[in-house]
């Protein structure tokens, strides 16, 4: 038989297990590439080229390379330089400053897009740099931005099957080794590649609501009066 | 003779081959109210970008209530300031905008609170009441709930004011502040700055397109031309009785199109 359910209802506590390895990869990966991402963009903008041309450069390193070899390389490389790191931590800070160097560029476009004059009322205010970025520049850049980091939240998801390559115990990795066990793989792999899409669409849905809450409270904050 | 409270000293500004100020001397007293005028390109805007540290100078110095801004003393010699002294000196002005560069993103009150919080340390409650009472002077006790986007351009401006104005300034500039708005808006914004300068002890220093206004409100107007000033004195002998050709034009233009 091509599809034997009584074997998907067997494999399936197993692959439910694992997405929750797969879902903590993608949401933590992600959080450190949001932060990172702030402070790359940050960094990128200073008016110090000692800072500015150095920043750009990792990021450019950073995109310019796959991400494998990037996972590959925090796994079995940084063990020689005696930093030895669990399978999961060291998959999470690759996507994290993988999708960070992405997510840079997001945020530069989003604090580029706030008019010079919020920035000038700032000075004339004489609010120092960290109140400025904090209250004024950040909450303007990111709302118009939150489209964009969300594809990338999808897209670093998306990408997590990699760390199988490390053997993390993800969706994948898991469904390979159910495979392998049984010598079936349509299910498996099946029902990750659903499990895929489902969360991909949950996701979409819930980065347009985020947008549209953000949208209004942009455009009409507090509800107003 | 007192120290001035504003004083430009030999100030030079350059864009690229570009100068926009050459060798501007210009001494303001405390409280005095000084209109600068002039045709577009003057380099009027300058002026007041330059002394609220929006625009580098490149010679010169200008000091501000008898402390030198743009430069700092070390072992004796002026030296350019750092930022730390930057923003010491710069807490002594206040700026409103043409655009009134209100934060989007918060109320009336947000907007008169953010600075006394964080510059000058003032308690929560203490900067909300102070920016209530402001809010109230300027005319909009009612709306200091409202967001900048609810507002009219009179009423932002207006709140850019009272903003400024919670700083403690000693010395405000106003940066064509009602070019931006419609005609009739512009009435309620003057009024605001006919009282403030009435009621407090301020330094103004304004760049102003409205000739009647600043006939009414200054102590001196300063016509510039060409990045100097051509022509300064009292409003009566500059508006009845130019001496300088430039200005004679610049007025007739100015007051015809009017």
């Amino acid at each position: 038989m091509f599809w034997d359910w009584s074997y998907v209802w067997e494999i399936m506590p197993t692959l439910l297990r694992a997405s929750v390895v797969t879902i903590q990869a993608t949401l933590l990966g992600f959080v450190l590439a949001a932060v990172l991402g702030l402070v790359m963009a940050i960094l990128r903008m200073s008016k110090s080229q000692w800072i500015s041309v150095p920043t750009a450069a990792v990021i450019e390193f950073i995109r310019s390379t796959p991400l494998l070899i990037q996972i590959f390389f925090i796994f079995f490389v940084f063990p020689e330089f005696g930093i030895v790191l669990p399978a999961l931590t060291a998959g999470v800070i690759a996507l994290g400053l993988h999708y960070g160097a992405y997510c840079s560029e997001v945020y530069r476009a989003g604090l580029e897009s706030v008019p010079r004059g919020q920035w000038e009322a700032s000075i004339a205010l004489n609010l120092s740099p960290y109140i400025t970025f904090r209250d004024i520049i950040i909450p303007q850049a990111i709302p118009p931005v939150v489209p964009a980091l969300g594809n990338y939240l999808v897209a670093l998801f998306k990408e997590t099957p990699l760390l199988s390559a490390i053997a993390v115990l993800e969706l994948m990795q898991t469904a390979k080794i159910l495979g392998s066990e049984n010598f079936r793989y349509v299910e498996p792999i099946t029902l990750v590649g659903a499990f895929f899409l489902v969360m991909s669409l949950v996701a979409s849905v819930f980065i347009r609501q985020v947008e549209s809450t953000l949208n209004r409270s942009l455009r009409n904050p507090g509800g107003g009066q | 003779m007192t120290t001035p409270m504003v004083k430009f000293d030999n100030v030079t500004k350059r864009y690229g081959s570009l100068t926009v100020l050459d060798s501007l001397n210009l001494e303001i007293a405390a409280n005095e109210k000084v209109a600068i005028i002039g045709p577009s390109g003057s380099g009027k805007t300058t002026v007041l970008r330059m002394l609220m540290t929006l625009e580098r100078i490149n010679d010169g110095v200008i000091h501000v209530d008898g402390e030198p801004m743009t430069h700092m003393e070390r072992n004796g010699a002026l030296v350019p300031a750092d930022e730390r002294h930057l923003r010491r000196v710069r807490g002594n002005i206040g700026m409103v905008f043409q655009h009134f560069n209100l934060f989007p993103h918060m109320s009336a009150l947000k907007n008169c609170m953010e600075a006394p919080i964080h510059v000058l340390g003032m308690p929560r409650r203490e900067a909300e009441e102070r920016a209530a009472e402001l809010l109230d002077m300027v005319g909009l006790g009612d709306k200091k709930n409202h967001y900048p986007s609810q507002l009219s351009g009179g009423q932002q401006q207006r709140v850019a004011i009272a903003r400024a104005l919670a700083m403690r300034p000693k010395v405000m500039l106003f940066d064509e502040v009602t070019s931006a708005l419609d005609p009739e808006l512009v009435g309620e914004v003057l009024q605001v700055i006919r009282k403030l300068a009435k009621e407090h002890s301020l330094t103004m220093l304004m760049v102003t397109h409205q000739m009647g206004f600043a006939r009414e409100f200054a102590d001196r107007v300063c016509f510039f031309h060409s990045g100097k000033i051509a022509e300064q004195g009292a409003p009566d002998k500059i508006f009845n009785d130019p001496q300088e050709e430039r200005t004679r034009q610049f007025l007739s233009a100015v007051l015809e199109a009017g």
